[in-house]
C-alpha cells in the first residue's frame, strides 16, 4: 500500500473507532498519524517505539492493526469494557507496546534508557519516541535531554508532534513553547525540522539524522496540524476532547475520501 | 548497612553483565570501588531522580536488572509515578535502594527522612519492600531481591548484628519465649532499641520477639500467628507512620485470622511533635521508639 493511501486508510479507521466509541482525542491522533507511519513503517526489527503522548492511542492501534499486531476482531472493542485497547495504551498487552503511557513526560526517559541499553550491548537498534509539544513542558523532558546528551545517545530519535495546541491553550501562550527548536539545539540535540504530514520528507529527515553518528541524540520537530484532514477539526482545541455526532462523522469520512483517495490530491 | 550493601554488590554481583547500578549523584566515600569495578554499567544519572527511574525501566525492558541508589526519600517520593507506571505496571526488575530510612538522616531534617516510604510503595503492584532489622538479615533480603524479576525497594539504616538469642527466618528473625505472655513484632533497625529493652527487662522470658523484613505482608508467619493466639497481647514497633506500615498490617491480618487480641499497642513514627528537629535518637524518643519507652510499654502488659 502506498503511504499516501495509508494516510487516508488509517484516518478512516481512527474516525470509525472514535465514532463507535463516542470518544474524544480525535484531533491528537490525526495530528500524529503521519509521524507514526513514517517511523513505524520504516523501522527495523529490534528498534523500539514508544508513544509518549498516550492519548493518541487510536493512531497507534490503527497502525498496529495495519501491521498485523492487533487482530481486526479486537479493534471494535476500543473503549469498551473488557478491552485490551483502552483510551491510553495498557501495559503488558502487546510486544510492540513496550510501555503503557498516558501520564505525560514518561516516554523520553524510558526511550533514553532503551537507547542506553543498546549502547552498552553495542547493538545498532534505534530507540524512537513520539512526544507531543505540550508534553515537553514536563521537567522529565529536560532531565532526560541532559542524560541523553551526556551519554552520547545518538541511537535515540525523538519526534515531537508540534501542533501548537495543548490541554487548555496555545503552547506558546501557556508557559512558552518548550518544543522550540533553539531550546533543543541548546541542549545539544541534533535537530531537524520537518513537515509532519509529508511522509517522504519525514522518512528522508529521519534517515539523514540516523546516518550522523556524531554522539548527539536526534530530534525531528515536526510541524503538524491538530485534526489534520478534517476541515472543521483542524487547529481546533475542541477536537482534543469532543466526540463526533453522526453528521460530523459522515462529513469527516467524506473529506478523508476526497483528500486522501482522489487522484492527484495533496 | 550501606557499606554492607555496597560490599555485597562488589563481591557478589558486580561482574554480572546484566546488572546496572545507577546512582542519583550519591555515594561519596562508599561507591568508588563499585564504580571502578562495574565500568560502563555504573551510571551517575545526576540529580534527576524521575529520569533515573524512567531510564532504569527502559534498561530493564531490554533485559537488564537495574539498581537505583539514593537517599531514601529522594528515590521514593520524587519519582513515585515512574516507579508505579514505568516499573511496577510492567513488573520490571528495578531495585530502588534508599539509604537512611526512617529518621536515619537525623538533624539533616524532614526533607531527608523517609517515614512514609513503606506506605507509599508497598501498595504498588508486584513490588517487594525489604526492611532488614540487622546486618545478618541483609543477605537474606538481598539474595531474595536480586533473584526477583520484578520491582523492589530496599530500605537501609543503621546496621547492628542480630542478638545471639534470635533465630534467622526467611521473613526476618524470631525469639520464641517458653512462658509466652507478649508478642513483640518489630521492623527495621529500630528493632535494636527493642532488643536492648528486652534484654534488660525482668519479663524477657515471657516475651516472644519477631522481626518482619518484607512488605507488603499478606499472611502472618505461622510462628507469629501462634504467638498472638497464645498471648493475645501484641506490641508492634516501627520507624514509620502508623498508616500503611507494620502495625496496621498486623492488626488487619490478625483480625482476618480471627486471632483473639486483648491488648494491641503500635509504637511508630509520630512525625514531628512540637515541630522540633534533632538526631535520629531524638526523633525516636519523641515518637516513643527509644529503649526506655519501649521498656515502659512492655511493662504495661504485665
Amino acid at each position: 500500500m502506498k503511504p499516501i493511501t495509508l494516510q487516508g486508510t488509517l484516518r478512516t479507521k481512527i474516525l470509525e473507532m472514535h465514532y463507535n466509541a463516542n470518544s474524544g482525542h480525535i484531533g491528537c491522533s490525526l495530528s500524529c498519524i503521519d509521524l507514526m507511519i513514517a517511523i513505524w513503517k520504516y523501522k527495523n526489527p529490534g528498534d523500539t517505539f514508544i508513544l509518549s503522548k498516550g492519548h493518541a492511542a487510536s493512531a497507534l492501534y490503527t497502525i498496529m492493526n495495519d501491521s498485523g499486531d492487533i487482530p481486526d476482531a479486537d479493534m471494535p472493542t476500543f473503549y469498551k469494557n473488557g478491552t485490551d485497547l483502552p483510551a491510553h495504551p495498557a501495559p503488558l498487552k502487546y510486544a510492540s507496546i513496550p510501555f503503557a503511557t498516558g501520564s505525560l513526560g514518561h516516554g523520553l526517559p524510558l526511550a533514553a534508557g532503551i537507547a542506553k541499553a543498546a549502547q552498552i550491548k553495542n547493538n545498532t537498534n534505534i530507540s524512537y519516541v513520539l512526544m507531543s509539544d505540550g508534553e515537553t513542558n514536563e521537567g522529565t523532558t529536560w532531565e532526560a535531554c541532559h542524560f541523553a546528551v551526556a551519554n552520547k545517545l545518538d541511537n535515540l530519535l525523538v519526534v515531537i508532534d508540534r501542533n501548537g495546541l495543548q490541554g487548555f491553550g496555545n503552547t506558546d501562550k501557556v508557559i512558552g513553547d518548550t518544543a522550540a527548536p533553539h531550546l533543543w539545539e541548546a541542549m545539544g540535540f541534533d535537530v531537524k525540522i520537518a513537515d509532519g504530514h509529508d511522509i517522504k520528507q519525514l522518512v528522508e529527515t529521519k534517515n539523514e539524522l540516523l546516518t550522523r553518528k556524531n554522539g548527539k541524540p536526534k530530534v525531528i520537530i515536526a510541524n503538524t496540524v491538530k485534526g489534520k484532514g478534517i476541515s472543521y477539526m483542524e487547529n481546533k482545541l475542541d477536537w482534543h476532547y469532543l466526540p463526533m455526532n453522526e453528521q460530523q462523522y459522515l462529513q469527516a469520512q467524506n473529506e478523508i475520501n476526497t483528500r486522501y483517495f482522489q487522484p492527484n490530491d495533496q | 548497612m550501606r557499606k554492607h550493601f555496597s560490599g555485597y554488590i562488589e563481591n557478589n554481583l558486580a561482574n554480572r553483565d546484566d546488572l546496572i547500578f545507577i546512582t542519583g549523584d550519591l555515594g561519596y566515600a562508599a561507591l568508588e570501588n563499585l564504580q571502578a569495578k562495574m565500568g560502563p554499567r555504573f551510571i551517575n544519572a545526576g540529580v534527576a531522580e524521575q529520569n533515573m527511574v524512567g531510564v532504569a525501566a527502559g534498561m530493564a525492558s531490554q533485559g537488564f536488572s537495574v539498581i537505583c541508589y539514593s537517599i531514601a526519600p529522594f528515590v521514593v517520593y520524587r519519582c513515585l509515578e515512574q516507579m508505579r507506571n514505568d516499573v511496577c505496571f510492567h513488573n520490571l526488575p528495578v531495585y530502588i535502594v534508599g539509604n537512611g530510612g526512617g529518621y536515619g538522616y537525623g538533624i539533616m531534617g524532614s526533607s531527608h527522612h523517609a517515614i512514609e516510604d513503606i506506605a507509599v510503595l508497598s501498595g504498588l503492584p508486584d513490588i517487594a519492600c525489604y526492611v532488614p532489622a540487622f546486618i545478618d538479615d541483609m543477605n537474606t533480603c538481598m539474595t531474595d531481591m536480586f533473584a526477583r524479576r520484578g520491582p523492589a525497594y530496599l530500605r537501609l539504616g543503621l546496621g547492628k548484628p542480630m542478638p545471639a538469642a534470635f533465630t534467622p527466618t526467611p521473613w526476618g528473625a524470631m525469639k520464641i519465649a517458653a512462658g509466652n505472655k507478649l508478642t513483640v513484632i518489630a521492623q527495621g533497625p529500630v528493632a535494636n532499641n527493642a532488643t536492648e529493652a528486652l534484654s534488660k527487662n525482668p519479663h524477657n522470658e515471657s516475651i516472644s520477639f519477631f522481626t518482619i523484613n518484607k512488605m507488603p505482608l499478606t499472611t502472618l508467619p505461622a510462628e507469629i500467628a501462634t504467638s498472638i493466639a497464645e498471648t493475645g497481647n501484641v506490641l508492634t514497633i516501627e520507624e514509620h507512620i502508623s498508616i500503611g506500615g507494620l502495625g496496621s498490617t498486623v492488626a488487619l491480618l490478625a483480625s482476618e485470622a480471627a486471632l483473639p487480641i486483648k491488648k494491641f499497642i503500635s509504637l511508630h513514627a509520630e512525625g514531628y511533635p512540637g515541630k522540633k528537629y534533632g538526631s535520629q535518637a531524638y526523633h525516636q524518643q519523641l515518637s516513643g521508639l527509644d529503649e526506655a519507652n519501649i521498656s515502659h510499654v512492655i511493662n504495661s502488659y504485665f
